[in-house]
């Protein structure tokens, strides 16, 4: 390689290399590319004008000229590198956002807080092997009470306010009619619960003239009072999550017998006594017995052969209990600062 | 039913503490609801002879009062009661004494002169509401005693809650009885003697209606004393049991009420004429009541008459005119028996509710009557004075009710409540129930006692076994459940489901009440004729709803009210509608939609809400059937919506919903200021689904192609679905409305509609003819059958 080829090469290269580490961008390194390495470029002319050299020259010469192109573009390359480091840096920095803004969009609302104990019963019930049967509100008199063996003037119907609608139609003041109906339509055995809205004409502090109950009935050849217990104890301690202290004590339904109400040791005070079971460490969560041989006569089932258990509960108490609610009329007040609570 | 605890404990006193006994009769099944001290806390109360009264010289109506109270000197008290006098014993709170109200006796000077102490009432005692006078107390009170202690004021009133069945325990007996057999103690049954007559006078006594009335006893009791005074014993019984003192011969039948549970009766035997005969009544029968009502009696009301007239309500109260007053020498005593389903709901039909009719209606012992006769005869004598005739009873010995028979078998007591008792202690149990068993061969011929109405039935003894054996000793155990697996189809529209999307789109259950304010759903359904409650509790709450558009519309001019300004609102439940063939009973899911689209925030414009959000929503909850396809929106009027903004949703041409925007002018009139957009669907039209079905995915490439079309303005979208779908056959994977405009650049009278329309093939890559080919045939369709125009 002749000198003089050497000597322009080497200021060229080293001109291109300052001008490179100088680029401040991306488009400045690329402007410097095309000045020394684009089809015009100072080096490229460089390799146009290897023809003009004595042959011998020309290998050495073009080797050179390559050696610095090969440099030049690494040192674009490296460069390169570091600038987009750099404006990928800036882009970050600038998307940068506050993450604790609030999410776009619809917000969700929520369940009734009924439905939700009523969706837990439900499930808690059908895990236990029990199917969902329903029945009509507006009911008969025979189903809601005689075929439960409250024939009128019965003292346990003044214990029902019941709405009528004329001598014979009444709106349902429990759910037991739906076992009446699931026993006519169906034969035994049965494992039934009927969730549904109830009615008592009675409004106050503490009552609402309608209000949910879910009634359950099991109708088999072997069923005891000991089972009744033992489905309710689960339930019961399952609902509450906790293991809770039950109470059996005899009472009256006149489709039942024997009879019971259950009391459950107290989930506020956990017994000690306080305002929610007036002092006594109870509260009565439900109603239930053995199903009582005239109920099964009225519906063709043999009382001999079948024996089965019943039991009824209050959703809306259930639901007071569980999620510590205070008025039972705030249910049917429909007021969106108390049904968000539940969302 | 309420009682004293001290004279329970007369009868029967086992070893247990009050909240104990309170805590054993109520898991016997006699709930106990109260415990009410006898008396409220007051100390210092002693028992005073007062030994001279002198007036006061300063003041009217004081007098001074030396006062003995058995030790020391005699106290000096000022008392301003009209009725003390010398001779008296006397309640005195002497210094010191803390009385109910916290009241502390100190000294004290009246008008210049000392007092120590206070002479009390029985109001200021806490054993009254009011009182006249100071109370003065028998001659027997022992003098210096306390006085609290005297009178067991220590004592508690236990109020027991009873189901109907146990009217048996509607007496002080009954309950004895109970607490006897739950501590397995004996119970001291007073004896009751025969008391015998003193003149030989008989008032007849005739059973007109005996399957009613099947025994009926009486007694003359002639010159009782109309001044004597009933003591205070009694008395405090009575107040105990919540009963005020009236008169001797009053008060005598509430004692024996209370103790035995035979409601009983005085007649002023100068009122009643020839003899008393239990019938029914007359109809158009009048007659005027204790109470000061007079009723027109039903002709199936049973009545005691005399031969004249209707003298009282059978079981249920007594007359006006044949009532003992305060010049009342000469009475009739009646204790009946009245067959329950005779008196259930008479007393009810004449809005009466009685003492009596409630333990007639549930059942008293039908051979208790001559004993508790004889027991108010000697209480009265005693009291009053006066001489008895003999009893005279009236009995239809066939219509006496007999004391129930049932087989008892041991197996069946093991398979009813889960639980095997060995024949000792079921014999224990039923023997001090007041039954009698005789053994046969799997187990026992039982014989109720009389006052037992409610055992009827094998059950009823079993139930008494578990009951008094404990339902807590009954173990917990489970029902081997013989049935099988059974689930809903698959493709069962699952409304809880449907529920959980509403509430991720937005919207919060509400509950409301199925009557509403027939008004308000007048307005909002009009077509329909709601079934109407005959006893509402208010004109408000006394139609069924036929739809649930009224209680949704209610529910947001609540929340309106409360500044909530963004609702979306929806309940499920029944509606009931009237036609020819009857009540339909139909569950719906409905809901509503007011406000801005979506909540205020800051990361999206606000919009206000329109039908086609609320329409967006319901595609979803029909997109769950998986038949979404089933289902159409036909344009349609309904009189509470806006004429140009209701679908009709239909399933396969049958109507299963409605919606649409609420009409301006009944939203103007409802004070709702905003668009309000109304939905309801009927569950039974979504009812059945469809299970999916895998179709295989194409494995060549979709090709997109876009149409701007003009149509008529009036055109529904739905027609040019139909026809787009119908043109492309089996090539179009999808079609999407991109872009609808009507307006300026456009001729009047159309709109345009931009569509993508997504072909694909199953079986290879669709060449451009082919697509062309596809897109002419869809083009040429639209203009024939639709005068749609490809727009420039």
């Amino acid at each position: 390689m002749s000198e003089e080829t050497r000597l322009g090469i080497e200021p060229l290269q080293a001109e291109a290399l300052g001008e490179i580490a100088a680029a401040a961008d991306l488009p400045a390194l690329d402007r410097v590319r095309v000045h020394y390495l684009g089809k015009a470029g100072l080096l490229t002319a460089q390799l146009k004008q290897l023809g003009r050299l004595p042959a011998e020259e020309r290998p050495s010469a073009g080797q050179a000229i390559n050696q610095a192109k090969v440099q030049v573009q690494e040192a674009i390359d490296a460069r390169k590198g570091v600038l987009e480091q750099v404006a990928l840096g800036l882009r970050l920095a600038g998307e940068r956002i506050d993450v604790s803004l609030p999410g776009r969009g619809q917000q969700p609302g929520g369940l009734h807080p009924v439905t939700r104990a009523l969706r837990r019963i439900e499930r808690l019930f059908a895990n236990a092997g029990f199917e969902v049967a329903e029945g009509p509100e507006v009911e008969d008199d025979y189903h809601n009470f005689e075929a439960l063996n409250i024939p009128a003037h019965h003292p346990a119907r003044a214990m029902h306010d019941t709405f009528y609608f004329d001598q014979h139609r009444l709106l349902r003041t429990h759910t037991s009619p739906v076992q009446i109906r699931v026993m006519e339509n169906q034969g035994p055995p049965l494992k039934i619960i009927a969730p549904g809205r109830v009615y008592r004409c009675d409004s106050d502090l503490t009552h609402t003239p309608m209000f949910h109950q879910v009634e359950g009935l099991l109708v088999d050849e072997a069923v005891s009072f000991a089972d009744l217990k033992g489905v309710l104890y689960d339930f019961l301690t399952n609902f509450f999550e906790r293991d809770l202290e039950l109470r059996f004590r005899p009472s009256y339904f006149p489709f039942t017998e024997p009879s019971a109400e259950v009391d459950i040791q107290c989930v506020m005070c956990n017994g000690a006594g306080c305002r929610v079971c007036k002092q006594s460490g109870w509260l009565e969560v439900l109603g239930c017995g053995m199903v009582y041989p005239e109920v099964f006569r009225h519906v063709g089932i043999d009382p001999e052969r079948y024996l089965g258990y019943a039991f009824g509960m209050g959703v809306e108490r259930l639901a007071m209990l569980r999620y510590g609610i205070n008025d039972i009329r705030l249910y049917f007040e429909n007021d969106l600062r108390f049904l968000r609570q539940f969302a | 039913m309420r009682f004293s605890e001290a004279w329970l404990r007369e009868w029967v006193n086992p070893p247990v503490d009050t909240a104990t006994l309170a805590d054993q009769l109520s898991m016997a099944g006699l709930e106990v609801d109260a415990l009410i001290p006898a008396a409220p806390a007051f100390t210092g109360v002693g028992i005073g002879l007062v030994q001279t009264v002198e007036p006061h010289p300063d003041a009217a109506k004081l007098r001074v009062c030396r006062v003995d109270l058995g030790q020391g000197e005699p106290l000096q008290i000022i008392c301003g009661a009209p009725n003390v006098a010398a001779g008296q014993r006397v309640p005195v709170a002497t210094l010191g004494a803390v009385l109910p109200g916290d009241l502390k006796i100190k000294r004290a000077k009246l008008r210049g002169i000392e007092s120590h102490g206070m002479i009390c009432s029985a109001a200021e005692l806490g054993l009254a509401e009011t009182s006249d006078g100071i109370l003065p107390l028998p001659d027997d009170a022992p003098i210096g005693a306390d006085f609290r202690a005297w009178l067991t004021l220590d004592d508690t009133c236990i109020e027991l809650d009873l189901t109907p069945d146990r009217g048996d325990c509607l007496s002080l007996a009954g309950v004895a009885r109970e607490v006897g057999v739950i501590n397995r103690c004996p119970v001291c049954v007073p004896p009751i003697p025969a008391v015998p007559a003193s003149r030989d006078d008989r008032f007849p006594a005739e059973l007109l209606a005996p399957e009613a009335c099947p025994r009926y006893t009486c007694r003359v009791i002639r010159a009782i004393d109309p001044s004597a005074e009933t003591p205070l014993w009694l008395r405090e019984r009575l107040r105990r049991s919540g009963l005020r003192a009236i008169s001797p011969v009053v008060d005598v039948t509430n004692y024996v009420l209370l103790e035995l549970g035979q409601p009983l009766h005085g007649f002023d035997l100068a009122k009643l004429a020839g003899g008393i005969q239990v019938r029914l009544a007359h109809p158009g029968e009048r007659l005027a009541l204790l109470n000061g009502d007079t009723i027109e009696l039903n002709a199936g009301t049973l009545v005691i008459a005399d031969t004249a007239k209707a003298v009282a309500l059978a079981g249920i109260m007594g007359g006006a005119e044949t009532a003992v007053g305060a010049e009342t020498r000469d009475i009739l005593f009646e204790s009946a028996f009245f067959a329950p389903a005779h008196i259930s709901g008479k007393a009810r039909a004449h809005g009466l509710h009685t003492d009596a009719s409630h333990r007639f209606e549930r059942g008293v012992d039908p051979q208790l009557q001559v004993s508790a006769l004889e027991r108010a005869t000697a209480l009265l004598i005693a009291i009053a004075g006066g001489e008895p005739g003999p009893i005279v009873e009236a009995v239809a010995a066939a219509q006496v009710p007999a004391r129930s028979q049932l087989a008892l078998r041991r197996e069946r007591i093991r398979r009813l409540l889960g639980l095997s008792l060995d024949d000792a202690t079921l014999v224990d149990i039923l023997t001090r129930l007041g039954m009698t068993l005789v053994p046969t061969a799997d187990g026992w011929e039982v014989t109720a006692p009389s006052s037992r109405f409610d055992l009827v039935h094998e059950v009823d003894l079993i139930a008494e076994i578990g009951r008094i054996h404990g339902y807590t000793r009954i173990p917990a155990s489970h029902a081997s459940a013989s049935s099988a697996t059974k689930a809903p189809p698959e493709t069962a529209f699952d409304l809880d489901r449907a529920r959980l999307a509403l509430v991720d789109r937005g919207y919060h259950e509400v509950i409301s009440y199925s009557f509403v304010n027939p008004e308000l759903q007048r307005r909002l359904d009009p077509e329909q004729t709601p079934l109407l409650l005959a006893n509402p509790l208010s004109p408000e709450m006394s139609a069924m709803r036929t739809s649930l558009w009224p209680g949704l519309v209610q529910a947001a001019r609540g929340n309106l009210a409360r500044q909530q300004e963004r609702l979306r609102l929806f309940e499920s439940g029944l509606r009931f509608q009237q036609d020819p063939e009857g009540l339909r009973q139909e569950g719906m899911l409905a809901g509503l939609l007011l406000g801005k689209s979506l909540p205020e925030q800051w990361g999206a414009a606000a919009r206000a809400a329109d039908f086609f959000d609320l329409k967006a929503d319901l595609e979803a909850l029909l997109t769950l059937t998986g038949a979404a396809g089933d289902f159409r929106f036909v344009p349609s009027e309904h009189p509470a919506l806006h004429p140009g903004q209701t679908a009709r949703i239909e399933r396969q041409g049958r109507a299963v919903g409605l919606m649409g925007m609420l009409h301006p002018a009944l939203a103007a009139e409802l004070d709702i200021d905003a668009n309000a957009y109304l939905f309801e669907l009927n569950l039974s039209g979504l009812r059945e689904g469809t299970l999916p079905a895998f179709a295989p995915i194409s494995r060549f490439p979709a090709i997109r192609r876009d149409l701007a079309i003009l149509v008529d303005r009036d055109l529904p979208f739905q027609r040019v679905r139909d026809c787009v779908a119908a043109a492309a056959s089996d090539l179009l994977r999808d079609l999407i409305l991109f872009d609808v405009y009507e307006g300026e650049r456009i001729p009047q009278g159309t709109k345009s509609f931009a569509l993508g329309l997504i072909l694909q093939a199953t079986s290879q890559t669709l060449t451009d003819q082919e697509v062309d080919a596809t897109i002419g045939r869809v083009l040429e369709r639209l203009s024939v059958e639709l005068g749609a125009k490809l727009r420039d």
